[in-house]
């Protein structure tokens, strides 16, 4: 609920909408889930209060115009006697809906591009993290934390073996079989290796693409940037509450676009730290170790 | 009306010539041409319809069920293309070619052989486009929008594609052709630009969109295919070429395009709702200025699908308040056929349920698309179900219900038999009803986080995908309903229809017989301001 004027509008529908999505904490979509997740980010908070407005302001022109619509259809019925009129011209009231339009679009498009600007600001960023698309897998590599160069952390995170198997044409396995470790159902949206992430941290995303044109979506950070090939593209999250955040691929990208989840483990910064070290010591110690799991409790498969 | 009953006299001595192959397949009369037109969407129509039957029933629930994900990939490619190509542009088309001579008083189409020749290419286009299923590698699988590298990836379905894109651009060019050239010179006199009815005006700024459009996506796609085949680099980065242009080529045809989808919907519910309202149209000339606003800004709006590629914060704001800005010319459409429906005698036949269903569900699909222009709410709705319910509710229950309203609208004047009112109603109902149960939930599933173009989902998305898949079958099945309506009209119906047809109808199409004979004003028609349909529009 953190569009004001919600609470005490009149529109029950956007009430309910409001009121099923406030209970968005947890992070994976719900069974008739209505609306976007609030999410854990500022921009994400700043994204839902827009959807919010935008929507409401469609809902309260909508209510004038069909309202309008149905009274006409009920009033000037010809069966109830209606003679038709024979005006057909008001400059009057062309002016009155041509700038009325103008001037609420533009009260829209103030806190859009106030947001926009907030979106588009990685600078100050704490931390780099290099996110490549394939077919049909994410590479992740830590780039810098707080000032210092990250030493050869990077791993590939594709679909969980458990939902993999599930997802086969005729598998003849229920996909209401597959579970995360707290019991809510990932199918489809489980990983091998997860994105393990500081919350508190400003952390910029340098999103790119190894074949194809990918998009690397989490709802509850608020946004998706497209991973093309040639190009490197610049976004920026801040995750307020520790948590399991999930996203999926937004841009079709071959037979497994469906397939290729995104999972973002957000931990404190001292868990973080402590994960990050002992990753970077078993790039030292063994190369083959570099994806190592030991700090992350769902392993493979559980993801 | 005496010029009309010498009219059908005269035309009694140029009947439709007698020979199948030489009536259909060598016409060149606009009228038959123009059921060529019709019948060959209807086709597409179901032809793209039982592509999106075997999407929605995979969909129906979590887990793969019937196809490969490939396949499911070529389905949702082949829908959009045969819908988009086949059934909604052929469909206006033959609208045009019907009723755009009827309306403005002319013999016919300005140039009837490339009429034909441009109707003729369409069956060779599809029969390339659909062959594609029988290659090795399959058909196109990188959807509609061909975005490279993928849509090269393939096998040579791609080729087919921009060959079928090549044949359909050059016919959909002929048509726009001859559209203009029909409504520039072959109006009768007396028929001033600003007396034309307003679907002669939606389908003429269309014309002109067409033309200045089909060819930028023919040189996309040609670029496409130098790539895949000839070595160049126009769109791959190892080769310093730029993926993100073609995304620029093609929205620069794509966004257009949308409008040359919606338009001349929008120019058929502009008859019909003074028609069944009994009242002329509000605001004649502010809908035309709409309609041109509206064609102009369709040019500058295009990047507006591609906000997650990464463009500068500049771009991002101007193509976000131009986008918005569209907003405004549609509104006063819309304003204005409420306004025309105000203080109106109305009546509820099947074209008008059509059109008020229009209007209000364009508009919800209006409403998705403010919310869709507003570049940081667009990071989260993009390439999701919130999109595929967007532009749904703006092509199936815009352009589609459009076409629709005017099938029901003119079917009288074409057969000379009133089509069954009951059952016109009971499609309506039912297509009404289950188009938005397929489609309004939707917009749930991508504000819940479901991609779009994906064969399979978490369980979290099961309960609206089968509403949505229940949905999508009883609409697919209402179409049925049309189909038998028509056939029964055409060939069974004993009810003849009168000239008028319509209590309320106004215009010359209206003052030629039911059935309009193989010819018509052969003389030109006198012209009666106060017989048109928007009245007198001086003031």
């Amino acid at each position: 609920m953190r569009f004001g004027g919600i609470r005490n509008g009149a529109l029950a529908l956007a009430v309910a909408t409001g009121a099923l999505s406030a209970a968005a904490v947890r992070a994976n979509p719900r069974p008739w889930q209505l609306n976007l997740p609030e999410g854990v980010t500022e921009t994400s908070h700043a994204v839902w209060d827009l959807n919010m407005a935008s929507f409401l302001v469609c809902v309260g022109i909508g209510i004038v115009v069909f309202g309008a619509m149905i009274i006409a259809m009920f009033r000037f019925r010809k069966s109830r006697g209606a003679v038709a009129e024979k005006w057909s011209h008001s400059t009057k009231l062309e002016l009155v809906w041509t700038i009325v339009p103008v001037l609420i679009l533009a009260g829209l498009a103030w806190p859009a591009t106030k947001v926009l600007l907030q979106n588009k600001n990685t600078a100050g960023a704490q931390m780099t993290i290099k996110v490549t698309g394939y077919q049909w897998k994410w590479r992740y590599d830590y780039l810098d934390y707080e000032g210092r160069t990250v030493k050869k952390v990077g791993f590939m995170s594709s679909l969980a073996f458990s939902s993999n198997k599930v997802r086969q044409l005729d598998s003849g396995l229920s996909p209401y079989s597959v579970k995360a470790a707290d019991g809510s159902n990932d199918y489809l949206l489980n990983v091998d290796h997860l994105l393990v992430v500081p919350v508190g941290v400003k952390i910029r995303f340098l999103v790119t693409g190894g074949d194809v044109i990918h998009s690397w979506w989490v709802p509850d950070l608020g946004w998706k940037m497209d991973a093309i090939p040639g190009l490197v593209n610049a976004a920026w999250t801040n995750i307020s509450k520790p948590g399991i955040y999930r996203g999926q691929c937004a841009e079709l990208c071959g037979q497994d676009h469906g397939f290729m989840p995104i999972v973002v483990k957000a931990v404190p910064k001292a868990q973080f730290e402590q994960w990050l070290a002992a990753q970077e010591d078993g790039a030292r110690l063994d190369k083959a170790a570099r994806t190592a799991q030991a700090s992350i409790p769902h392993g493979p498969g559980q993801g | 009306m005496a010029h009309a009953s010498t009219q059908g006299h005269h035309d009694a001595h140029h009947e439709a010539p007698s020979g199948f192959f030489r009536r259909w397949f060598m016409s060149t009369n606009h009228k038959d041409i123009g059921t060529l037109y019709l019948i060959f969407a209807g086709l597409m129509f179901f032809i793209g319809g039982a592509m999106a039957m075997v999407i929605r029933a995979e969909l129906f629930e979590p887990g793969m069920q019937l196809v490969q994900p490939y396949f499911f990939n070529e389905l949702t490619t082949m829908h959009a293309l045969v819908m988009i190509f086949g059934a909604i542009m052929p469909a206006f088309v033959g609208l045009a070619n019907w009723m755009i001579p009827l309306m403005i008083g002319a013999p016919d189409m300005a140039l009837p052989r490339m009429n034909n020749m441009s109707f003729w290419l369409l069956p060779f286009a599809f029969t390339i486009l659909l062959s594609s299923f029988f290659l090795p590698g399959g058909a196109p699988a990188g959807g509609w929008t061909m975005y490279p590298p993928l849509s090269i990836q393939g096998g040579d379905g791609i080729a087919f594609l921009i060959f079928f894109v090549h044949l359909s651009g050059i016919s959909s060019i002929m048509g726009a052709i001859n559209i203009i050239a029909t409504i520039l010179n072959m109006r009768a006199p007396g028929m001033d630009l600003l007396k034309m009815p307003i679907f002669v005006w939606t389908w003429l700024i269309t014309a002109f969109l067409l033309i200045a459009v089909m060819p930028v996506l023919a040189g996309g796609v040609t670029m496409l295919l130098t790539d895949k085949y000839f070595g160049t680099s126009f769109f791959n980065a190892a080769g310093g070429g730029d993926p993100v242009l073609f995304q620029h080529v093609f929205w620069f045809f794509g966004h257009p395009e949308v409008y040359i989808m919606i338009l001349p919907a929008f120019g058929i519910i502009s008859e019909v709702i003074p028609t069944f309202s009994r009242k002329p149209l509000f605001g004649y000339k502010a809908m035309v200025y709409a309609t041109a606003s509206i064609a102009f800004l369709s040019f500058i709006v295009w990047a507006h699908h591609m906000f997650t590629t990464g463009l500068p914060l500049g771009a991002e704001l101007f193509f976000m308040y131009a986008t918005m800005l569209i907003a405004v010319p549609t509104g006063v459409k819309v304003f204005n056929w409420v306004t025309t429906m105000w203080g109106g005698s109305l009546t509820f036949e099947t074209p008008m349920l059509f059109a008020v269903a229009f209007v209000i569900l364009f508009t919800i699909g209006g409403f998705s698309g403010i919310m869709l222009a507003l570049v940081p709410a667009d990071f989260q709705y993009q390439d999701t179900y919130f999109v595929v319910a967007h532009f749904h509710y703006v092509l199936v229950t815009g352009a589609a219900f459009g076409i629709m309203a005017g099938v029901y609208f003119w079917l009288p004047k074409w057969s000379g038999h009133m089509y069954s009112e009951r059952w016109g109603k009971i499609h309506f109902w039912l297509s009404v009803i289950s188009v938005n149960v397929l489609f309004f939930p939707m917009h749930f599933l991508g504000l819940a986080g479901m991609p779009r173009r994906i064969p399979d989902y978490n369980v979290a998305f099961a309960d609206f995908n089968m509403i949505s898949s229940i949905g999508g079958f009883v609409f697919g099945a209402s179409q049925l309903i049309m189909v038998g309506n028509i056939i029964y009209t055409v060939f069974f119906a004993k009810r003849k229809a009168s000239d008028r047809v319509w209590e309320g109808a106004k215009g010359l199409e209206w003052t030629v017989p039911s059935p309009a004979p193989h010819h018509t004003f052969s003389v030109p028609p006198v012209i009666d301001d106060s017989l048109l349909a928007h009245g007198d529009v001086s003031h």
